[in-house]
């Protein structure tokens, strides 16, 4: 089966953390990336990002197809983001360098291109971040690691329930898929567009209603065997914290703080070359 | 002693329903008690297992006059949470049960919810997968287990907690012939390891009564008919007026009329006394003649040296070759996993073969898509409601003439034929949701047959079905074939479908194909039905106890036989 982001089991340091200090690491790395315009800070980080990559020995095949599909988004906002506001980067740093004058209202100035370099460096900053959580987590703890920073164990264990049956749903599809082109509903691009839409109806309906008699089974299965009867639970999959995983998670706290420090000692979040 | 489990006058309704689906239930379960529940589809016998683990009234609404006591408590005021310390439930459908990613994280599941720290959680997880034997297989995923497996896995589940009485819905409906008797058997050896009373529901009794039970509750409209140890019922021959299929060989004995009684002991067919009647069927068998079946002159399908693999290394199927003859019914039997569903989607054309061909009447239809297959070559889903996404029945059964452009005219006459072929003309304007689970089966079949193809595979027709449904559907696709001429092949785990309906056996293991021959034959070669995970006919057993021989011959005749009485019945 394949899934865009799938995790492997490999012996590193990252693997051995557990999935709850990872987690912490994920989220506060994200709050850190989304609240500094530093220059220096960013650049710091995407060289740690770069880093803690290699070092999880994560291999390119298993993040290509997700990282092309963010590559293009980002594309698309940095195009955007020009367009829209081609002079956001002066009102930040109160200068203007034009570079080239463009058309009507719109001329690049260094001002932008460094404004939108610190957007690109940005996604690339939270990135490796999120492969690295998604790829070293074993899925098995990845719920105990939600439910571990706070969120009710209800809403973790769906995740783990939908990571459990999406695989069964898949094959369910396909089965459905190919009677149904069996029968001459055709889904390959021979047929037309309009057409095509029009024929899934005739998968999605049947795979629908196995999949609410399916829902119906595991509801009651669960309940049967008491989920949802205390308010909290334990995890059979939870690591416990080791010595590694206290100096990760103080380690990216004390980070926060330097970098949020750095940051706003001048008095606004960004880093002004300009001047 | 007291019962753990005592209904008395114990009436149940579902909130949606207006009459009870339960009338005046008095029964008495001791512990240490195995008691099997039987009767066919709608007889409530799986309303009473609902309200033994409170998913009745709880999760189900209803109400309840009467009283009900399980271990001393009345479930519907422990709600299911209370129930599950004490009842433990295995579902037929070991997929939607497994819950965890993993086998220990299953077995697991129910101590995580009740916040049991890790180091405990694990040590009575390591215990109980030794119960159900299942300590290998620890950080397996459920994709990577077969059915028995999991079944064993939902037995640990419940087990985890200490429960003192383990309730088995259905636990036959998805296993092979072999795996089945491996769960009746590790049932028997939790019973003699653990202090637990066992509750089964299940109609194939046959398979159950592999090891002793100690009394069998018969249920009919609601109602206990019968509650009686396993002896008595069966001698008492009211099995089959409540849809219950009797035990093969019993039907065999008094077909030759021999008069079996309780002191018989018939619930086994190895620990029976034969003695009295073994006189009279070989009587039976000396003056029977045997009926010989012509098959078809015309090859419809022949398959030569298939091979496919998802992966270069493991083969999953390996030189298949065979070929069926027109009009014929084939069984297409094997464990799970032996590749039958990969077989029927070569031929189908949903997968490629790495080598080899499939003909069709002589003509090799690889260059062939999907969808011109399928005109030839019709296929059947398990399950009805994998296939049905239209409304109305004529429109479901006219679509695949539809998509092909056929002109309206000829649309409406072939869906009117097929329609009357398939007995669902009175019904052609219905909407589809007005109908049974079989009507559905039917529209289903009619919506392939409407294409006039050459022939039909069918997965599992018949699979969850009770007596009278599985009769139903079976007779409907022999008197298909008989008036059409259509060749079907069914991919089955029923050995009874199997001896009874189908003419021509294939027997797949681990890829290759074991045995092409009549099903008789298969079913009495014991190295063949070890090997495929099939279970010897219990004909065999009676025949070798009367001392007749071949033993083929005699499941051929008594088979023959009733496949004519059957016939005259319809």
């Amino acid at each position: 089966m394949n899934r865009l982001i799938s995790y492997e089991k490999k012996d590193t340091f990252i693997h051995g953390l557990s999935g709850f200090s990872k987690l912490v690491f994920f989220i506060i790395w994200c709050i850190v990336s989304a609240m500094t315009f530093d220059t220096r800070v960013l650049v710091v980080m995407l060289l740690f990002g770069a880093f803690i990559y290699i070092a999880s020995g994560t291999k390119w095949r298993q993040v290509s197809s997700i990282f092309k599909a963010v590559m293009f988004f980002m594309t698309v906002n940095l195009i955007c983001i020009f367009f829209f506001a081609p002079y956001q980067g002066c009102e930040i740093y109160g200068t203007r360098h034009d570079l080239v004058h463009l058309f009507g209202n719109y001329s690049i100035t260094c001002e932008q291109l460094f404004y939108e370099l610190n957007v690109l460096i940005k996604y690339f900053t939270v990135i490796p971040a999120v492969f690295i959580f998604l790829v070293t987590t074993d899925p098995s703890e990845l719920a105990a690691s939600i439910n571990g920073v706070g969120v009710p164990y209800s809403i973790s264990y769906s995740v783990a329930i939908a990571l459990r049956y999406i695989p069964d749903i898949q094959d369910e599809f396909r089965r459905i898929k190919n009677a149904q082109e069996a029968r001459g509903i055709e889904m390959s691009i021979k047929a037309p567009l309009v057409e095509r839409i029009k024929r899934i109806a005739s998968i999605i309906f049947p795979l629908l209603f196995s999949t609410m008699e399916r829902i119906d089974v595991v509801s009651n299965a669960m309940e049967l065997r008491g989920f949802g009867k205390k308010k909290t639970r334990t995890w059979y999959s939870r690591k416990k914290l080791v010595a590694a995983d206290i100096l990760v998670i103080a380690g990216v706290i004390v980070f926060a703080f330097v970098a949020l420090f750095i940051t706003y000692c001048d008095g606004n979040r960004f880093y002004n070359p300009f001047i | 002693m007291d019962p753990i489990i005592e209904f008395k006058d114990y009436t149940f309704k579902y909130r949606a329903q207006k009459e009870p689906t339960l009338y005046d239930i008095n029964l008495s379960i001791y512990p240490g008690e195995k008691i099997l529940i039987v009767g066919q589809s709608g007889s409530g016998k799986s309303t009473l297992a609902h309200c033994i683990n409170a998913l009745n009234p709880c999760a189900w609404g209803g109400e309840s006059t009467g009283t009900l006591r399980v271990d001393g408590d009345d479930p519907a005021s422990l709600g299911v949470f209370g129930m599950s310390k004490k009842v433990g439930t295995v579902l037929q459908d070991t997929d939607g049960q497994f819950i965890g990613l993993t086998v220990a994280e299953d077995i697991a599941f129910a101590l995580e919810n009740d916040a049991v720290p890790q180091d405990e959680m694990k040590s009575k997880v390591m215990g109980t997968a030794e119960k159900v034997r299942m300590s290998d297989f620890l950080s397996s995923a459920p994709g990577e287990l077969s059915g028995g497996q999991k079944q064993r896995v939902s037995l640990g589940g419940v087990m985890v907690d200490d429960v003192k009485v383990l309730l088995f819905d259905e636990p036959l409906a998805n296993l092979d012939p072999s795996t089945g008797k491996r769960t009746i058997e590790l049932i028997d050896d939790i019973m003699r390891d653990e202090d637990v009373t066992v509750v089964i529901i299940e109609h194939r009794l046959e398979d159950v009564l592999h090891r002793p039970v100690d009394r069998i509750i018969l249920m009919e409209g609601g109602r206990i008919v019968a509650d009686q140890k396993p002896d008595e019922l069966l001698a008492s021959g009211i099995l089959p007026e409540h849809g219950i299929r009797e035990p093969l060989y019993l039907a065999a004995m008094r077909h030759a009329g021999a008069s079996v009684s309780a002191d018989d002991r018939p619930s086994s067919v190895a620990d029976m006394d034969i003695s009295r009647h073994a006189d009279t069927i070989r009587e039976w068998f000396l003056h029977t003649d045997r009926v010989v079946r012509n098959k078809g002159e015309k090859k419809v399908l022949e398959v030569r040296d298939l091979c496919f693999g998802y992966d270069r290394e493991k083969a999953i199927l390996s030189d298949i070759s065979f070929s069926i003859h027109e009009g014929e019914m084939v069984s297409l039997v094997g464990k799970n996993g032996a590749g039958k569903s990969t077989l029927a989607s070569l031929i189908c054309g949903f997968y490629k073969p790495d080598s080899g061909s499939v003909l069709l009447e002589g003509s090799d239809i690889s260059p062939l898509s999907i969808k011109e297959r399928g005109e030839k070559i019709g296929y059947v889903m398990q399950s009805p409601n994998q296939m049905i996404s239209k409304p109305m029945i004529r429109d479901e059964v006219g679509l695949g003439l539809l998509v092909r452009g056929a002109p309206e005219d000829e649309i409406n006459q072939r869906v009117e034929e097929t329609l009357r072929i398939c007995g669902l003309y009175p019904f052609r304007n219905w909407p589809v949701s007005a109908l049974s689970f079989g009507q559905k089966k039917r529209v289903s079949i009619a919506s392939i047959l409407v294409m006039k193809p050459r022939i039909m595979i069918l997965d599992e027709p018949t699979a969850g079905q009770d007596f009278a449904h599985y009769t139903e559907i079976m007779e409907f696709l022999k008197k298909l074939r008989d008036e059409t001429g259509l060749t079907m092949i069914m991919i089955t785990h029923d050995m009874h479908l199997m001896l009874e309906y189908t003419d021509h056996a294939l027997v797949l293991s681990d890829g290759h194909l074991l045995m092409d021959d009549t099903p008789a034959r298969v079913l009495t070669d014991d190295d063949i039905t070890e090997r495929a995970y099939l279970k010897r006919t219990s004909l065999y057993d009676l025949a070798t106890s009367c001392g007749i021989e071949p033993p083929k011959d005699f499941v051929d005749r008594f088979i023959e036989h009733e496949r004519m009485e059957r016939s005259k019945a319809v």
